[in-house]
């Protein structure tokens, strides 16, 4: 059943199993599959406000600045030269100027930089790449397929808000034209609402996707330390598990181990440490579990991994026939 | 496999590890010394497959930071010179660690790191001096030729919007209102006389805020056409209807200055910039059916794939009419203004129709070279 994301991960749960939905797979040209997983719609909105407000709060810092500029030289003086004109015109073309490529460029030069990621972007995590052809075969991102994205953004963006300014003050039809303006433009804001790739109209005519960006962290490898070696730090106990007590699991179940190890939650290792001691018929004292589990990890693991170098896996617990074929 | 067998797969395996998948990790790695004694330690097959290479990870990974913060410069020459190595190398680490490893950590870490590594070596390709080149090198020209058949098509429903205009207001002159809204100060309406009109064409030389003027009409006029485009998206019907009402407009306008004997001063006085920002619109209009066309008729591609190809073309045409329209608002701006006579106004109207027909048709380019 889905998760609320306010509600609390059951235990053993697997950590963003509903991202599973969203991974797709491109090939590379060195023919390697690389997973990828498409950015939720939430997280590209996130990003987006964040770049909004960026952009807007430099859009009136400019206007502050140039305005102070343009009251330092002195143009409230009635009695003004024609010096003081030409500079106050200067200050209004490039106002006027600074608003159009504020609003068209920032997102376009961020885009087309190495991470392909706006500022809102890069700190929730996700960047834009180019959709795969229909055999998966990977692209690469194009200048033209950044700006193709980026120009939808006027309609997708700031004509649904100039459509219902323009209708606020015309007065008279407010409803009427606020309303059905709305309506157009809301198709266009909702659409990565209406296919898979939540893909947006300008995602569409540029051939890209916006995926989520990996964290990079190499985590410690946990069949290297003391427990793992089968002896317990804590009591010295030795730790072997013979070839029945690890063949009632798969790969599955190593992989949801690895996460409670890696979460140490002492009530959560305790509990799963009672549930394989009950499988396999062991009586385990209490207050050793994480030697016990790192041990019973290593060699689960060991055994699953000569399996995989003779072609036999096992994915999960259910997965009987594949030690016998 | 019984317990005792498991024990000795740590040391039982050793020599196969050495001699299979073999050490290419240690030809780049600083500390290979270290990694080697930690791997023979190790229990795990994989994990000594881990810990003999993680050195080059490491590496790759730095680099392909430092690449993403833009840095390339801080990277030493050697740094460069190894990326690809090092790039060809984990790709293989990945396909080999896929089959033997249950290790989640390094098989997570090795697909956001083979993720980052591709986009940062299949990254943006040419840079912007690159793409600037290509662009002007032929790559824009190529564009608007390959859009030829919606060229025609705006063409078309341009000259059949002035044609509508002026019909319009010929027949009932109060179609005149409808197509251009009454604003204060503008004194171009049916009925004004010769005079009136003539001077909205000339003696305006002495004006001042022609900058502002321009910026002015250039924004505008950029936003006009991106929606144009971008509208494109919806089967190419705003376009079309875009394109008729801006052109209504002209054919009215047409239409009054005729009813005086101003015809060909008007011509004169729309030509100057007009050549220009008409053909941008043009392209515009074009840009957006050529998408919307794209959609409704993607023959045997995928529509995504079809959408997808005629938006980067569209893109390429979009970013000419962009700077097109810098140019007519300059000319607009200034030129208009400064040059008061009509037979001049012509000529610079027809000299800039004349060099966009010989860029966009004519000429091949480094493009068309190959």
């Amino acid at each position: 059943m889905a998760r609320w994301p306010w509600q609390k991960r059951k235990l053993g749960e697997p950590r963003g199993l509903p991202a599973n939905r969203r991974r797709r797979e491109i090939l590379t040209a060195e023919g390697l599959r690389l997973p990828l997983t498409i950015a939720s719609r939430g997280t590209r909105a996130a990003a987006l406000m964040i770049d909004l407000v960026a952009l807007i709060m430099g859009m009136t810092m400019t206007t502050m600045v140039l305005s102070w500029i343009a009251r330092g030289v002195g143009i409230d003086d009635p009695h003004a030269n024609a010096t003081v004109k030409a500079v106050y015109e200067t200050l209004v073309v490039i106002w006027i100027i600074t608003m159009f490529l504020a609003r068209n460029v920032w997102f376009l030069w961020f885009e087309l930089g190495p991470r392909g990621a706006t500022p809102g972007k890069r700190i929730t995590g996700i960047r834009i790449a180019a959709r795969p052809g229909r055999d998966g075969a990977a692209t690469r991102l194009s200048a033209e397929a950044v700006i193709a994205r980026n120009l939808l953004r006027d309609v997708e963006l700031f004509m649904p808000v100039i459509f219902i300014a323009g209708a606020l003050r015309a007065g008279s039809d407010t409803t009427l034209a606020g309303w059905a303006s709305l309506v157009w433009f809301a198709i266009f804001a909702l659409f990565p609402f209406f296919n898979r790739d939540a893909l947006r109209c300008g995602d569409i005519i540029a051939g890209t996707w916006v995926v989520e960006a990996p964290r990079g962290r190499l985590d410690s490898a946990l069949s290297l330390g003391d427990g793992a070696q089968g002896i317990s730090t804590v009591t010295g106990a030795h730790y072997r598990f013979g070839d029945a007590d690890l063949a009632i699991y798969g790969e599955y179940e190593l992989q949801v181990l690895e996460r409670v190890l890696r979460d140490d939650r002492p009530e959560v290792m305790a509990e799963v440490a009672a549930t394989i001691c009950g499988k396999i018929g062991w009586t385990n004292g209490t207050g050793d579990e994480r030697a016990f589990l790192e041990a019973y990890y290593t060699q689960l693991r060991a055994r699953l991994e000569t399996g995989m170098r003779f072609g036999k896996r096992k994915a999960d617990k259910f997965d009987g026939n594949a030690s016998e074929n | 496999m019984s317990t005792s067998a498991i024990g000795r797969l740590g040391i039982g395996r050793l020599g196969i590890g050495r001699l299979g998948i073999g050490r290419l990790g240690g030809l780049f790695s600083r500390k290979q010394g270290a990694a080697i004694a930690a791997a023979e330690a190790a229990a795990l097959r994989s994990d000594r497959f881990r810990l003999e290479r993680e050195g080059d990870w490491r590496r790759l990974e730095h680099i392909v930071s430092r690449i993403e913060a833009g840095r390339i410069g801080a990277l030493s020459d050697e740094d460069l010179v190894a990326l690809p190595a090092l790039y060809r190398m984990m790709v293989s680490s990945l396909s080999v660690a896929r089959e033997t490893t249950l290790d989640a950590a390094t098989l997570g870490y090795l697909e956001g790191l083979a993720q980052r590594a591709w986009f940062v070596v299949h990254g943006p390709e040419l840079g912007f001096r690159g793409w600037f080149l290509r662009f002007f090198g032929g790559g824009w020209s190529a564009a608007v030729r390959a859009m030829g058949p919606d060229i025609l098509i705006a063409l078309t429903v341009m000259i059949a919007g002035t044609v509508i205009g002026w019909l319009l207001v010929a027949g009932n002159p109060d179609w005149f209102y409808t197509l251009m809204p009454p604003q204060a100060g503008d004194t171009r309406l049916p009925g004004a006389s010769r005079a009136v009109l003539h001077a909205t064409l000339f003696g305006k030389t002495a004006q001042t805020g022609l900058s502002v003027f321009a910026a002015q009409l250039f924004s505008n006029n950029a936003g006009v056409s991106i929606l144009c485009f971008a509208l494109g998206f919806v089967f190419g019907v705003p376009p079309i209807l875009l394109l008729v009402h801006n052109t209504g407009q002209l054919g009215a306008l047409l239409w009054l200055y005729h009813g005086q004997g101003l015809t060909l001063d008007l011509i004169g006085w729309l030509s100057v910039h007009g050549t220009t920002e008409l053909f941008a619109i043009l392209l515009a209009g074009g840009a957006g059916i050529h998408i919307g066309r794209a959609m409704a008729f993607p023959g045997t591609r995928a529509i995504l794939d079809a959408a997808a190809q005629a938006g980067r073309r569209a893109a390429t045409v979009m970013t000419g009419v962009v700077l097109m329209l810098v140019v007519a608002a300059l000319l607009e701006g200034f030129a208009r203004q400064l040059i008061d006579a009509t037979v001049p106004r012509l000529a610079l109207g027809l000299a800039m129709l004349g060099w966009w027909l010989t860029y966009f048709f004519a000429y091949r380019g480094l493009v068309g070279k190959r």
